[in-house]
């Protein structure tokens, strides 16, 4: 989720093309894949001093990838994990098309802490819609070398040069000699080969398996209940534990009013303090939750020197009119000509404000952590993560152990949009890593959906201050944004002084529009919760901001606000061309109000946005029932430059429209006294079924960098349902989500 | 108590109130149910209890013994069942997957209900919380399984 730190941390082009660094290493290679193949792990202390050492590149070493068995499947050891993007299928086609093996001959596993797998420049994430498009060329790179070693083991086999073999999937074929060889047999012989240097790649208009809708390989396991998730995991002799947290971040638990009535309880192990929380264990974890539950603690005020207070005056209400009244100059993100001249000569000049509210992220799976400490001081632990090696790094910290005596397990994940990244007292494992402690056992820790709520680490609240300025032709000459708040690359990395948070102004700054004179800031402002990455981040808001303000251009210069969009795009052929085919995909644009064959009154809106490296266009139909609105159809454009799986892009779209949707519609953490209002999905609505629009995807390959998919979908849509619902209604919402406003028909 | 679970009687130690949710994950380790709210909210822990789409983190387990559970692990035993799955697949409608055993589990109590469902009926039926979105794949599967039935 860190497009902001595109820069430092990404370039495709920059990514090794994975060489081995000298020929004494490739034996060393060799022997290793051989150990792989016959289903043995490298040894620890060879992985130990491997990790070591700094000459490994990312990507290069086969056997940390691969292992192909006898009966010919190939096992995948993926850097990235699974939460239902569909990342492990695309490694599998990328991989697969090299190796010449079919996708569906695959298991994928996420890979364990190592240096092989920092693949995203340099580091290993799950998020930002990073994965594939980072590691693309090194995952080619990788099934192409295996091939080649396949190759030359068949050449040996076959006593012929390798010059007069081809593949066909899983197989070396001597088609001179009308014999063929399986992988399965040959991965042994050719574990024993040098790896080379490199492998030609297969021509992309040869592609089997890139950019084709290759089927996933996790759906029946997902559909017949066998999917493993973290929440899932048993560990022999383990307790398990429920913890009850402080209602406000700081508090510590004091003294316990029924400590006795609670071991009492059935199945009750102990009653333990943790910071910021009591947890019980219990054999049952039904058992341990309603004891902790029961338990009545007494909460002590937070000490002075306690990090991250939630003052216990704490209102979003009131943040609201914090950030509204927090005033500039900022630090600039964008500046170009002379806004303050082109506004004072403008013929008119227009000012909105706009909000968004803090968000949970809602993923189905409830955290959990599951930590097993080992008799050689070692430590294992199951957790939801989308950063092994920083989850390894702080469960080291906190175990006072060193990082490579820490195993991480990384099983799928029942959605993340960002929930899993590393965010203080938001992650449950330093809790089950304590627990397993002091109890002298295994401890599975489940976090119920009540106490996520309230220790989620949240999307941030953002405000935006918009003026621009429209010449006597009715377009916009200048354009400026304050935004206002914190965003999460600021909180948890940092942001040079003087210069604006990126994913504070991503959305608003570096838009594609014409406008001549442009000034983007942000105005600092921290946020007293713990705050994160939230799917598309920024842009999730931001983008809603900046689009429905120029549709507000669009009106005060007396224009279309499609027309403006194309007029303003006109020298960027990548966007126009995109807007133009969501123009074509929804049946050509009208905006309306129009009338529906249904009866309803109906009205169209349209957004652009330019995230992770993708382009996205994006219109959406609406109308209005009881007085809230009712989409019925979003019609998406994408440009990820180019693609890998059509089908899983479709997928990943409709589900960014939903959780777009969902936030335009519905969702807002509201904070007063200093604790969250809603603890359960029942007072923090979610899109249902009923709510769900008709989604309808084009995927246009410019051509251009690959792009990334996970989270592009979204941010077009709060704007194009706010924008539709302006054209429906006159009425101009500024302030999501929309549930908050009655809406009336024109 | 006694109670029968996919065809077989298994005998369980819990309190009486327990959800039967978590006698079946945590008591007899079956856990393709999944626990999302715990206030019967979003549908992840759907078991069929005598056919009828149950929320079990809701159900005490007393209230159901002796009477047929299903759940996701013997929902290919059944043929509604086992066509709702291939729907699934062919419709390849799990993202993360995490609600999908209780979405399976609604389908398939609504089509040995309803074998040929409107689409009101699939609404009123489907009404578990996917936060992937995957809400037109999962419509798109139960009337493809209703085609085929
Ligand atoms: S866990 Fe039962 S409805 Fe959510
Ligand atoms: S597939 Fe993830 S919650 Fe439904």
């Amino acid at each position: 989720m860190m497009d902001g730190l595109t820069p430092a941390l990404f370039s495709a082009a920059q990514l090794p093309e994975g060489q081995p660094v000298n020929l004494s290493r490739r034996g060393v290679l060799g022997a290793a894949l051989g150990a792989l193949v016959l289903g043995v792990a490298l040894p620890r202390g060879a992985a130990r001093a491997q990790a070591a050492a700094p000459a490994v590149q990312p990507g290069t070493r086969i056997p940390a990838f691969l292992e192909i068995r006898q009966d010919g499947s190939v096992l995948l050891k993926s850097p990235f994990i699974e939460g239902g993007q569909g990342v492990d299928t695309a490694m599998a086609q990328i991989v697969g098309e090299e190796l010449d093996a079919d996708p569906a001959r695959f298991v994928v596993e996420c890979a364990p802490p190592g240096p092989d797998y920092a693949l995203v420049n340099g580091r290993r994430i799950t998020g930002g819609s990073f994965s594939v498009r980072s590691a693309y060329p090194a995952m080619r790179q990788l099934g192409a070398r295996a091939r080649a070693m396949l190759v030359q083991a068949a050449a040996t086999r076959l006593g012929v040069p390798a010059a007069e073999l081809t593949t066909e999937p899983g197989k070396v074929v001597h088609a001179a000699s009308g014999r063929s060889l399986d992988y399965g047999a040959l991965a042994a012989e050719a574990a024993a080969l040098p790896v080379p240097e490199t492998a030609p790649l297969r021509a992309e208009r040869d592609f089997r398996y890139i950019g084709k809708p290759v089927a996933r390989l996790d759906v029946r396991a997902k559909s017949t209940g066998r999917a493993m998730y973290s929440i899932d995991v048993t560990v022999e002799g383990m307790l398990q534990a429920a913890v009850q947290h402080a209602p406000r971040l700081g508090m510590e638990p004091g003294a316990f009013a029924n400590e006795a009535e609670v071991k009492a309880m059935p199945g009750v192990h102990s009653i333990q303090r943790l910071p910021g929380a009591v947890a019980v264990l219990a054999d049952r974890w039904w058992r341990a939750r309603r004891a902790v539950e029961t338990l009545q603690v007494g909460w002590t005020p937070p000490a002075a020197d306690a990090r991250n207070v939630m003052p216990a005056d704490f209102s979003s209400a009131a943040h609201h009119a914090v950030l509204a009244a927090a005033t500039g100059p900022g630090n600039p993100a964008e500046v170009e000509g002379d806004t303050a001249a082109a506004l004072r000569s403008a013929t008119r000049t227009i000012e909105a404000v706009y909000d968004a509210p803090f968000l949970a992220h809602g993923q189905l799976e409830p955290p959990s952590a599951t930590a097993r400490w080992n008799a050689d001081g070692t430590l294992d632990l199951w957790l939801p993560n989308q950063a092994p090696e920083m989850f390894q790094a702080v469960a080291a910290r906190v175990a006072g152990i060193a990082p490579e005596q820490v195993k991480i397990h990384s099983p799928l994940l029942g959605g993340f949009f960002g929930r899993h990244f590393l965010y203080d007292s938001a992650n449950p494992f330093p809790q089950a890593i304590q627990l397993a402690k002091e109890v002298g056992r295994p401890v599975k820790l489940i976090w119920t959906r009540e106490e996520e709520f309230l220790r989620d680490a949240l999307r941030p609240m953002g405000l935006a201050r918009f003026r621009a300025g429209i010449g006597p032709d009715g377009m916009p000459v200048a354009l400026e944004a304050e935004a206002v708040g914190e965003g999460p690359i600021g909180r948890w990395f940092g942001t040079a002084p003087g210069k604006a948070d990126p994913s504070a102004v991503e959305g608003i700054a570096e838009k594609p529009y014409a406008i001549p004179n442009r000034r983007v800031v942000q105005v600092p402002l921290r946020h007293p919760p713990i705050i994160s990455f939230w799917r598309s981040v920024g842009h999730s808001m931001n983008d809603f901001f900046y689009e429905a303000f120029l549709d507000e251009v669009a009106e005060a210069g007396g224009q279309d606000p499609y027309q403006l969009r194309l007029r303003l795009l006109a020298e960027k052929p990548r966007h126009k061309a995109l807007l133009e085919a969501v123009g074509e995909l929804s049946g050509g644009w009208k905006r309306g109000p129009y009338d529906a064959a249904d009866g309803t009154k109906r009205a169209r809106g349209v957004a652009m946005a330019s995230p992770f490296g993708s382009e996205v266009a994006t219109i959406a139909e609406v109308s209005l029932k009881d007085g809230a609105v009712v989409v019925h159809d979003v019609w998406v454009a994408v440009d990820p430059g180019r693609m890998v799986n059509p089908a899983i892009i479709e997928a990943q779209v409709n589900s960014a429209v939903a959780l777009g949707l969902s936030s335009a519609l519905l969702e807002e953490v509201v904070y007063v006294d200093g604790v969250p209002q809603a603890r359960n999905f029942d007072n923090y609505p979610i899109l249902t079924p009923e709510r769900m629009p008709r989604v309808h995807v084009r995927i246009v390959e410019s051509g251009a960098p690959m792009g990334g998919i996970g989270e592009p979908g979204l941010p077009g849509v709060p704007p194009a349902v706010v924008n539709a619902v302006a054209a429906l209604t006159g009425q101009r919402v500024r302030s999501l989500p929309l549930a908050k406003t009655r809406l009336g028909a024109v | 108590m006694e109670l029968n679970i996919n065809g077989t009687t298994r005998s369980v130690e819990a309190e009486a109130d327990t959800p039967l949710l978590w006698v079946l994950r945590d008591e007899l380790g079956m856990t393709g149910t999944k626990y999302g709210c715990g206030v019967a909210q979003c549908g992840a822990c759907t078991v069929l209890v005598d056919g009828q789409a149950t929320r079990s983190c809701v159900t005490p387990v007393e209230s159901v013994a002796g009477m047929a559970i299903t759940t996701i692990e013997a929902v290919e035993q059944d043929p509604v069942g086992r066509r709702v799955v291939e729907a699934w697949v062919a419709a390849q409608a799990p993202q993360c997957g995490y609600c999908q055993s209780g979405q399976v589990m609604a389908a398939t109590s609504l089509l040995k209900q309803t074998p040929h469902p409107s689409d009101e009926d699939i609404a009123a039926a489907m009404t578990n919380l996917c936060r992937c979105g995957t809400y037109n794949a999962i419509a798109a599967a139960v009337r493809q399984a209703a085609a085929q039935g």
